[in-house]
């Protein structure tokens, strides 16, 4: 299946007609999503404010997968040099960075109320923070070198480099005192949040990755139409 | 094996990979431990007292406001006790608190050190703990008695390091 979609011809022209479909998912999944946080009950301590979470988390989450994503991916493209390595992690990094950046500034907005302040060097919020620079760089990095071989090689050790911060970003919690709580799902003994809460959390994760799934592919195949445009141009401009 | 690539390149890249990677991951592994006793975002009062907090230093406290303990005085100024499970540090702040301060919740106080166990906070910010539970659930739990509240502040962390 891998090797089948190897070929950027071939994964373009299976994955275009899927496009407008995970569009449409999306969009009423953010709906269906969107109407069970205004639906969901008030938290006994947060009240209303604890609809931010719904947006919060799975961004949050997101910014993790997503990097997560793009290492493998710059894995393969560095050892094995796949041919769609390099392009995937590009086409990654911006909608990873969107998503890091809105669980920041969704944090800092639940913080001001809750917290008392938008932010403080904890654990969790820095980690978050650097995870944030991570895409930055990367992003940086990929723009600033001409030569894409040599650009796909450098930035992908970058990419391979920041995976280490994802478990920081994950344990800080628990390594170390922070403002930030712990971890409400995946804990010893079930989540956390009461069921009528813990279903509009999901739906809304649901969205974000059809959301992800929509936007990655429509960046993929721009990026392999902007590379094929480039190496034209060049044939051209020798003859 | 299928993983094992077959260009010559590919395999010394994936045998470097494969080298650099754990010595990597060892370096930043050991960096984090020996972070861990002096990366602290705030002492638990019994923390604060294991690390002879010295008077005058600038720190941050952790720990539940002691139910009872909380006493407003009309020049704006609040006076409080913050425990955990093992010691008391009595607070005084003057300013505005946030929604979330009241008797038994998570708060983090960052000030300046005037006492053994007497914090001088400038800023008090409350935390929450991972529960998230209906208010109509809560008001229930509580009319049947089995309502446990807690705030967040129930794991043990590690006891930090001393002042040198």
């Amino acid at each position: 299946m891998i090797n089948f979609l190897a070929n950027p011809e071939r994964f373009t022209r299976v994955t275009r007609p899927l496009r407008p479909w995970l569009a449409g998912v999306t969009a009423l999944l953010f709906v269906w999503g969107l109407y069970l946080c205004f639906a969901s009950p008030e938290d006994y301590q947060q009240g209303d404010t604890v609809r931010i979470m719904y947006v919060h988390v799975p961004a949050a989450w997101m910014g993790l997968t997503v990097y997560a994503a793009m290492g493998i991916a710059s894995f393969f493209g560095l050892i094995f040099r796949h041919a769609l390595a390099d392009v995937a992690a590009k086409a990654m990094a911006p909608i990873g960075a969107v998503f890091t950046g809105l669980a920041l500034l969704t944090g800092a907005l639940w913080g001001m109320p809750m917290w008392g302040t938008p932010w403080q060097w904890d654990g969790r919020m820095t980690s978050e923070l650097i995870l944030f620079l991570f895409y930055i760089g990367y992003i940086a990095l990929h723009a600033s070198i001409e030569d894409e071989v040599r650009a796909a090689k450098s930035t992908a050790i970058l990419a391979l480099v920041g995976l280490v911060n994802l478990p920081i970003v994950h344990f800080s919690v628990q390594w170390w005192n922070s403002l930030h709580q712990g971890d409400s799902i995946f804990v010893k003994g079930g989540p956390t949040v009461a069921p009528d809460m813990l279903w509009p959390l999901f739906v809304m994760v649901a969205a974000y990755h059809a959301l992800f799934a929509w936007l990655f592919l429509v960046r993929l195949d721009s990026e392999i139409l902007a590379r094929k445009y480039r190496a034209l141009r060049a044939r051209l401009s020798f003859n | 094996m299928s993983f094992w690539p077959k260009s010559v390149k590919a395999r010394r890249r994936l045998t470097i990979f494969l080298i650099a990677a754990p010595v990597f991951i060892a370096a930043v592994a050991l960096s984090l431990y020996a972070l861990k006793g002096t990366v602290v975002y705030f002492y638990t009062p019994a923390q604060w007292i294991e690390a002879k907090v010295p008077v005058g230093k600038t720190v941050r406290l952790g720990g539940l406001v002691k139910p009872g303990s909380v006493v407003k005085t009309p020049d704006g100024v609040t006076r409080f006790t913050v425990q955990d499970k093992l010691k008391e540090i009595s607070v005084v702040y003057k300013g505005e608190l946030p929604d979330l301060f009241r008797e038994g919740q998570g708060v983090v106080c960052e000030g300046e050190v005037t006492g053994v166990t007497a914090l001088k906070a400038v800023q008090v910010l409350a935390k929450h703990d991972e529960k998230y539970i209906p208010k109509n659930v809560q008001k229930e739990l509580e009319k049947q008695g089995e309502w446990r509240p807690g705030a967040g502040m129930d794991k043990p962390k590690p006891v930090q390091r001393p002042f040198q």
